[in-house]
């Protein structure tokens, strides 16, 4: 069994050290995508940071089983299996939402963060350390897509979570939306804003000049 | 990576083994949540029907929602091509369904107004609103058509003349949030109060740029969403003529 330190660095070391989004630059199609209110960023977070907690568990466990010829589709397996287990409950139990995400929940499976832990992390790991892995890089997914989103919803729509903050021009109130920010695009220049505000806090992130 | 591992007969066996226990788990979701995913869908459907019938307001629960349903709704059909009310045509009538299948459906006349879909049913659902004594109010009807992205689908609520409109709420629709999206902004929504759909029985209602506030036949279009409001147009211009449900609400057979 690993010790503490270790455990703490695979779960807190996502988040900032070795974001995956941010230091790794994976998973960015859904980022973009759906970033536009906090509400479906935060399901999606929620979303995504179980089915790699889930997916890296389970392939950790039968990793020394899995045929190294096969092991891609094996992993895709799982990882489809548990995506479309995620989308079934949000649609039996957070309708509103999953309409809103509608196929976004569906393409976590392409999504290269779960696709890179498995490979990268728990087809060498024990179960326990990967699942926390996947709870850490789900952290990290999600921190990313927080910050995002809490930036597009209230200088976008003027809200948080729905609750009005800077009352919309349309809606009788001061502040003009900046409609830049509510198209999905703008989340490119507010993940480059990230990187820039993470590597200039952690320069160890800067890759060496070629 | 040893040797062992890489016979063919072990490799067929993880595969069959994986896909097994995965497909097992999948179906076991997807039959265990079955029921309750469809109550949603239901209640979602209610939910919507009762926002055009201005009676979500009194709802606060998903049991009141289904208690003023019961009580306060009635699903209809009519048959488009006559105006007349028909039979349910089967157990889980869909119209949005039987609009893929031909011998339930007809082509669509885009001669005058081309909706964005091509075949519709011939039988549509509508709803009766009733007061509490049990007299028709208004009448929600199905609409759908082509926005900027893909098809938008709303019901659209008439007063009991079936000319004055009362609400347009959409309920499904891929625009861009903040530009097409403001279909679904209240705000706009409550423009749609009043409005007429007839112009000495010829169709009018349009939407348009600078409206001002004494035009009966036509609302605002949403600024930077040119496309969808041409959308919301010739939705209503189709479904309010006599390819949708002009014949029926011609005739007015809910008065009867």
């Amino acid at each position: 069994m690993a010790d503490t330190k270790e455990m703490k660095k695979a779960l807190f070391g996502p988040i900032i050290d070795s974001n995956p989004i941010a230091l790794h630059v994976l998973g960015i199609c859904s980022a973009l995508a759906i970033t536009t209110k906090l509400e479906t960023a935060l399901v999606m977070s929620l979303a995504l940071t179980s089915v790699v907690a889930f997916s890296n568990l389970f392939i950790s466990l039968i990793r020394n089983q899995i045929p190294s010829s096969v092991r891609i589709i094996i992993q895709m397996t799982i990882i489809a299996s548990l995506v479309i287990v995620v989308d079934q409950i949000l649609k039996a139990y957070s309708y509103e939402i999953s309409k809103q995400l509608s196929v976004f929940v569906g393409l976590i499976i392409t999504n290269c963060i779960v696709m890179g832990r498995a490979e990268a992390y728990a087809m060498k790991s024990p179960p326990f350390m990967s699942f926390l892995d996947g709870i850490g890089n789900g952290l990290g997914y999600s921190f990313i897509l927080i910050v995002i989103g809490t930036v597009k919803e209230l200088f976008g729509f003027g809200t948080i979570l729905g609750y009005e903050i800077l009352p919309l021009v349309q809606n009788g109130g001061w502040y003009q939306g900046n409609g830049l920010l509510i198209l999905p695009f703008s989340s490119f220049i507010l993940i480059g804003l990230m990187i820039w505000a993470i590597r200039t806090i952690r320069p160890e992130q800067v890759e060496p000049k070629e | 990576m040893s040797a062992k591992k890489e016979t063919l007969g072990k490799t067929i066996l993880v595969v069959v083994a994986v896909c097994l226990v995965c497909s097992i788990v999948v179906s076991g979701a997807a039959v265990g949540l079955r029921s309750l995913q469809e109550t949603n869908a239901a209640l979602d459907k209610k939910s919507n029907i009762l926002n055009a019938a201005g009676l979500l307001a009194n709802a606060s629960s998903k049991d009141e929602i289904a208690q003023i349903y019961a009580n306060r709704v009635e699903e209809k059909f009519v048959d488009l091509s006559t105006g007349e009310y028909v039979e349910k045509p089967s157990e889980d009538f869909d119209m949005y369904k039987a609009a893929k299948q031909p011998e339930f459906s007809v082509k669509v006349d885009t001669s005058e107004v081309k909706p964005g879909f091509l075949r519709r049913s011939s039988i549509a659902s509508v709803y009766h609103v009733k007061d509490e004594a049990g007299k028709v109010t208004r009448i929600v009807l199905p609409v759908h058509g082509s926005g900027l992205w893909d098809l938008m689908y709303g019901f659209l609520a008439l007063d009991e003349d079936g000319q004055t409109i009362r609400e347009l709420i959409y309920y499904q629709h891929k625009e861009t949030p903040g530009l097409g999206a403001e279909i679904q902004n209240p705000e706009w929504q409550a423009k749609w109060d009043g409005k007429q759909l007839y112009k000495d029985g010829e169709v009018a209602i349009s939407v348009d740029k600078n409206v001002g506030n004494g035009n009966q036949y036509a609302v605002d279009a949403l600024s930077g969403a040119t496309l969808t409001s041409n959308g919301v147009e010739n939705t209503l211009q189709y479904w309010a003529s006599e390819n949708g449900y002009g014949n029926y609400l011609k005739r007015q057979s809910w008065k009867s």
